[in-house]
């Protein structure tokens, strides 16, 4: 079989449902698209596939790339791939929009992930702490952040069974050696889904903006090995600092000076250990979980491997 | 790693004895602004270190403008840092902490010569936090275990024990020795501290 007669054949495959289009005509216009228009056979077929997207009234999403295969939610590092995994719903919440039908997270042993089903897929409905079968769903990529997508070509069967979840949290320890500039009492841009740290009271994206106060620190987590790069939103800058965000406000008031903020914040943590737990975005450890390191604990321990050396 | 992301240096944990000797610089590339190591005699660069111990003097030597000298002791030695006006907010610490009083400080070795030839060692701030004794003691332990890693990886496969090796000497037994000395301090002041349980 060529090369093209394959890409034929797939093509016809995953249209076999929807199309009464038959494998020879596909192959021909493959022909005509990569002999004579000199057009790279990937292009080809994509542009081959889109024309019977339309003749169907089908979008991309709904394909099925007739390639699934069996994962994780840790192998979940690529958008547009199709997947197959054993997952335990986690939380359900609201859509934000008509065209969905349920989303939520999605989880199993290795971690979760976001979930969208679309509402045009007209799948069943999936219910919270659940085990299913998901078989042919579309990985998306956002930000850097991943999600799945359940829809038409997905086929979903309920388990009777029951699924450990496990989280993709990390846990760091180490003194905080520095505390990174836009740290402590800060403006967010109000626009709807911003959130950008202003700066001189400017957003990147909106201009000159009457900004939102919060607190937030980034910060450096250093064990003499390795550094953890660290971000505290506000509710653990509180915990951490012991300065909510109304004195905060206060204290920049009275001092004409959000700078006295931060100043305080260094004075309170930095130079001591701390162990935090939390995801990671991107480079950065989000600090949902936080403990002060006291007195050490394995005094002993070091002792007897110094005097056995 | 692309060139254009520095990576932040790691602290490195020392006690004052093994930073005191570490006199031998050196860089790894010719650009100007390329990072300074100091040499650990047990086989590491240093760019940055973390340290912590009891502030004991504090002085301001500078003639024209503030220039503050601490020392700050641990329990192998002193460390000697000073602060001028480019570290304002450790200055400040210098100028306005009674002594004595445990600290931590982050900072970068930094060497000069005397009059009479010899390298100093000192420390140059980037923050020196007041702090109480159990974050001074955690330091302790944990700067053991750190000398004892760089003790037992110092080998000829390692690149930094090697040039160790070349400009100091092998015999590392002060520093595995410091190590098990500031451990039992450790242990009789706990001892001291917690009345026996009945």
């Amino acid at each position: 079989m060529t090369d093209l007669r394959e890409h034929a054949v797939d093509i016809h495959e995953q249209f076999s449902d929807s199309l009464d289009v038959g494998v020879d005509e596909i192959e021909s216009r493959l022909e005509t698209l990569v002999s004579e228009y000199r057009v790279p056979v990937d292009e080809a077929r994509r542009s081959i596939v889109s024309t019977y997207l339309d003749e169907a009234d089908m979008d991309r999403e709904d394909l099925s790339g007739g390639t699934s295969q069996s994962a994780t939610v840790a192998d979940i590092d690529t958008p547009e791939e199709w997947l197959d995994l054993t997952v335990k719903i986690v939380d359900l919440w609201e859509p934000g929009s008509d065209s969905i039908a349920q989303v939520g997270l999605l989880g199993d042993e290795t971690g979760t992930v976001k979930f969208t089903k679309w509402a045009k897929s007209e799948l069943p409905e999936l219910e919270e702490g659940s085990v299913y079968d998901l078989e042919g769903v579309v990985t998306d990529e956002y930000q850097g952040r991943f999600s799945v997508k359940l829809n038409s070509a997905t086929t979903i069967e309920a388990l009777d069974t029951d699924l450990e979840v496990g989280d993709d949290a990390t846990d760091v320890e180490g003194a905080l050696v520095d505390i990174q500039s836009g740290s402590g009492l800060i403006k967010r841009c109000p626009a709807e889904d911003c959130t950008r740290v202003l700066q001189n009271g400017r957003c990147s994206e909106h201009g000159d903006v009457e900004g939102e106060f919060d607190l937030r620190i980034k910060g450096v987590l250093d064990d003499g090995v390795e550094i953890h790069e660290t971000i505290f939103n506000q509710e653990s800058t509180e915990e951490l600092t012991g300065i909510t965000l109304e004195e905060a406000q206060q204290m920049a008031m009275d001092a004409l000076d959000t700078e006295v903020v931060v100043e305080e914040m260094r004075e309170t943590v930095l130079g001591r250990y701390y162990r935090v737990a939390g995801p990671t975005l991107g480079r950065y450890v989000l600090a949902n979980d936080i403990e002060r390191l006291g007195a050490p604990t394995d005094a002993e321990r070091v002792l007897i491997r110094a005097r056995s050396m | 790693m692309s060139a254009s992301v520095p990576t932040r240096e790691v602290a490195r944990r020392a006690f004052a004895t093994e930073f005191n000797d570490a006199t031998y610089t050196f860089k790894e590339s010719d650009d100007d602004r390329a990072p300074v190591y100091s040499l650990l005699p047990t086989g590491q660069r240093a760019n940055r270190v973390f340290v912590a111990g009891t502030l004991t003097e504090t002085e301001d030597v500078g003639d024209d403008s503030e220039y503050w000298r601490g020392r700050i002791v641990d329990p192998t030695g002193t460390f000697f840092t000073y602060a001028g006006q480019y570290q304002p907010e450790a200055t400040s610490v210098l100028r306005e902490t009674e002594t004595p009083a445990y600290v931590t400080v982050v900072g970068k070795p930094r060497t000069y010569e005397t009059d009479e030839g010899d390298v100093n060692v000192s420390l140059r701030p980037e923050s020196i936090s007041v702090v109480d004794d159990t974050t001074r003691n955690r330091w302790v332990v944990e700067t053991a275990d750190r000398t004892l890693d760089r003790i037992e990886a110092f080998d000829g496969t390692n690149e930094y024990a090697t040039m160790a090796e070349t400009q100091y000497g092998s015999e590392l037994s002060t520093y595995r020795d410091g190590v098990i000395s500031a451990l039992e301090d450790l242990e009789a002041a706990a001892d001291e501290e917690i009345p026996a349980e009945a």
